[in-house]
């Protein structure tokens, strides 16, 4: 029982990191349907801005550790989402009335681009930090153990969670986007800036992206050049199982994703957990393509 | 090319460009805002980098950099925004001057006179192409048209320069030009050719968006391996064995996801291929996990000679044989022409199917699936097929692999070469069998030609995807003339690549 608390617990923290990303994948998918294969790649240099915004204050003499915390967090947000917003400027809108396949592969160009960008100017080495934020919450006789870094990570998607469900339905910006997603053309007739509310679809899934990678970064203390691909093809798998297209769908998804692979390392093995991901994406797609809260896609000849 | 190379321009240049003087506050304006863009992207990133010391992880400025790249993005979205409004002649002397300063005069800074002879050489070039082509007078459309035009050209072309190429390619090894490298090149651009064409029956034929084909090559690969590994078979046996059973995984891993569409597609044959690789990482008993098979035996002359100097038992030497002078060349000139031949029955195979119900089907699914389906096409059977002859390709191409590097390991198979076999199809133009050719020499031949700079590599490939992305959307030779005409074609038929 302590056990399963204890991977549950694991799995939720992971879930949560997967789910932040994959609500990047679900909102320029369900705008502009395209795969941003790029978008893992982001959240690596989410992961890159937060641990170079840590060396910097630390080297500045900031020691105080929430203050800390809450620079890193704002300024990995900040210098992530410009990244979101020039890619999608550079590489996807020249190509928007293009065939579907040209996007997806400006969008590996780009991925591929930026893994070798970072691997260039960082180093190919993995970057190794001492914790943050150590110390842990004992639960039951000290049975369980939650890190405190876990436990802000849940706390701290939740309510990036409860903000964005605001912003995408009560504010203008949220419904404009909405808008565009239902039909570009007729948002754009209506006076939406299509284009600028594609921009900021980057701008937003860029910055939740950055958190997961700060997150990632505090959890483990360990990130190199090529955590976004695995990353983001299992927030992808999570986006997909959710139902692209939606957003509680895509934390649900990565959730999901991420207690399976927390009970799968816990209970048989964790050289396997890859498989049982790409298995689980597999076997949605294959039984119930529109995912776990989709609309279904109406065919149109 | 007929056409400069240039990136698609922004929806409202052609306003700008019709414009009669320059817009200078709008210009500058533009151009600073595209330095403070600059400026927040290289801050973190570039400005900052992380150093490892004893005592840890620490941190160095270089704030020279990013100045640098501030003054090339400043400089050159001002020298853009003035060729676009007619100025490209005086933007060009002026580039070319500061690249020329930049060179010759002394420089306080490395990084000074990189910006100097690098932003003025590129804007000089875009802005030379401008004066020469007059191409601020041409729409997109146009020039969508142009490309197109030449495209074909080079399409019909192809019947002659086909051949040639080929015969070019059978005679290289003969010539005294052939070294070791130039044949070692010649095998590695052969080997992708190979599979670009394998994977065009899927992609480009078939119109199914495959980002695992790697899984099949892996599959032929350690198929071949293994089998020698263990049981000892020849390569001349493993061969059709690799292809069979490469061809067998293809319809394992097509019959349940060939139902999809699209973006799905491409995310599952993704996923499949990472399966394959995990599996090959994690099942060490069996496949040596990451530290692979090594001791791969090499192939034959045909079961009945061998290449080395003194061969094994019952084996003639291939020296001895023909009466020629033992040479280690002598396997690789044999391996070259190994994987000629190879690519070359994908290629017939592709030309040929094309004019058979089978290739029919596929090219009618690419252009519509569900018309295929009203008009009794039994779509799962032809896109599986196309599937399995695919990977079947692959997997003779994998086995040859395997055979020519005597080594073989997932490190082979990741996800990248997926995305740069893909890259080749479509970056050729989708269906286009030269037009895979032509992509296969840029993106492998450029890099190769390029070693030395081993860490801008895979740089410049990714931002040149990207690049012939934005030039050619549908790929450098992306036309297409339909297979089949109503008529036998005595009507001149629209150009598929043309339509909007």
């Amino acid at each position: 029982m302590d056990y399963f608390l204890q991977q549950l617990i694991n799995g939720l923290s992971l879930g949560a990191i997967y789910g932040l990303i994959a609500i990047g994948y679900t909102m320029v998918y369900g705008i502009i349907g395209m795969i941003n294969f790029a978008h893992g790649e982001i959240y690596m240099i989410g992961a890159f801005v937060a641990l170079i915004t840590f060396l910097a204050i630390g080297a500045l003499g900031i020691t105080w550790v929430p203050l800390a915390l809450l620079i890193m967090l704002v300024a990995s947000m900040l210098f992530t989402s410009v990244y979101g917003w020039t890619v999608e400027r550079i590489a996807y809108r020249p190509l928007r009335s293009s065939p579907r396949l040209a996007p997806l592969i400006s969008a590996i160009g780009m991925s591929i681009f930026l893994q070798n960008y970072i691997q260039i100017l960082q180093g190919a080495r993995s970057k190794p930090l001492q914790p943050i934020l150590p110390g842990n919450l004992t639960l039951m006789d000290g049975a369980v153990s939650v890190s405190y870094v876990r436990l802000a990570t849940i706390i701290i998607t939740l309510v990036l969670m409860v903000g964005f469900t605001i912003l995408i339905n009560r504010t203008s910006l949220g419904r404009a986007q909405r808008a565009c997603e239902q039909d570009k053309k007729m948002a754009g007739l209506l006076g939406v800036n299509v284009d600028r509310v594609i921009s900021l679809t980057f701008v937003m899934g860029a910055a939740l992206a950055a958190v997961a990678g700060m997150m990632v970064l505090l959890i483990y203390g360990v990130i190199d050049f090529y955590i976004g691909f695995l990353a983001g093809v299992k927030s992808f798998t999570a986006a997909v199982l959710g139902g692209v297209g939606s957003l509680p769908g895509a934390m649900l998804g990565g959730v999901v994703i991420g207690l399976i692979e927390a009970f799968w390392s816990g209970y048989v093995g964790s050289e396997w957990k890859d498989v049982a991901t790409f298995s689980i994406l597999v076997l949605v797609l294959i039984f119930r393509p529109t995912g776990l809260l989709g609309r279904p896609e109406i065919e149109k000849v | 090319m007929t056409t400069p190379s240039h990136a698609p321009s922004h929806p409202h240049y052609h306003i700008n460009g019709k414009r009669p003087g320059v817009d200078w506050a709008a210009t500058i304006k533009d151009a600073g805002l595209a330095a403070f863009v600059a400026l927040l992207l290289t801050v973190p990133l570039v400005g900052l980098r992380t150093v490892d010391r004893p005592t840890g992880l620490g941190i160095e400025a270089r704030p020279e950099e990013v100045i640098a790249s501030l003054v090339l993005v400043f400089l050159g979205r001002l020298g853009l925004g003035l060729i676009r409004q007619g100025m490209a002649l005086p933007v060009l002397i002026l580039a070319l001057a500061c690249a020329g300063v930049g060179l010759v005069l002394p420089m306080p800074t490395q990084v000074l006179r990189l910006v100097l002879v690098l932003g003025g050489g590129v804007i000089a070039l875009r802005a030379a192409m401008t004066v020469a082509t007059g191409r601020s007078k041409l729409s997109q459309a146009d020039r969508d048209k142009r490309m197109d035009r030449f495209a074909a050209k080079v399409q019909h072309a192809s019947r002659y320069i086909g051949p040639v190429a080929v015969a070019f390619a059978a005679v290289l090894p003969l010539t005294p030009l052939a070294d070791r490298m130039i044949l070692d090149i010649g095998i590695l651009l052969l080997t992708y050719i190979m599979l670009g064409w394998g994977l065009n029956i899927v992609v480009g034929l078939a119109g199914l968006l495959d980002l695992g084909y790697v899984a099949f090559y892996a599959v032929g690969a350690y198929s071949y391996a293994l089998l020698a590994h263990y049981f000892g078979l020849s390569f001349w046996l493993c061969l059709p064995l690799a292809g069979l059973l490469a061809a067998c995984s293809g319809v394992l891993l097509g019959f349940p996801v060939l139902r999809l569409r699209g973006d799905y597609f491409a995310i599952v044959t993704l996923g499949f291929g990472e399966i394959i690789r995990i599996i090959l990482v994690n099942w060490y008993q069996f496949t040596g996990g990451p530290n692979g098979i090594s001791g791969i035996p090499r192939p034959s002359f045909f079961g009945i000679a061998d290449f080395s100097r003194t061969p094994a038992e019952g084996m003639a030497a291939f020296h001895e044989l023909f009466g020629l002078e033992f040479s280690p060349l002598h396997r690789i000139v044999f391996l070259y022409y190994l994987i000629l031949a190879l690519a070359l029955v994908v290629n017939l195979f592709t030309l040929r199917v094309r004019k058979l119900p089978l290739g029919r089907a596929w090219e009618a699914l690419r252009e519509d699936d569900i018309a295929c389906a009203s008009l009794g096409i039994n779509r799962t059977n032809m896109k599986l097929a196309a599937f399995a002859i695919a990977a079947m390709f692959g997997g003779f191409a994998g086995s040859f692999f395997a055979t020519r590097q005597g080594f073989i390991s997932p490190e082979s198979f990741t996800f990248i070469e997926s995305a740069i076999i893909l890259a080749i199809v479509v970056l050729g133009g989708m269906g286009s069998q030269i037009g895979v050719v032509v992509a296969t020499l840029l993106v492998i031949g450029l890099p190769e030609a390029f070693r030395e700079l081993a860490d801008y590599r895979m740089l410049a490939f990714g931002a040149g995807m990207v690049v012939i992305m934005l030039w050619r959307p549908r790929g450098l030779l992306a036309h297409r003339d339909p297979t089949i005409l109503l008529h036998g074609g005595k009507k001149k038929p629209v150009p598929a690549g043309a339509a909007k």
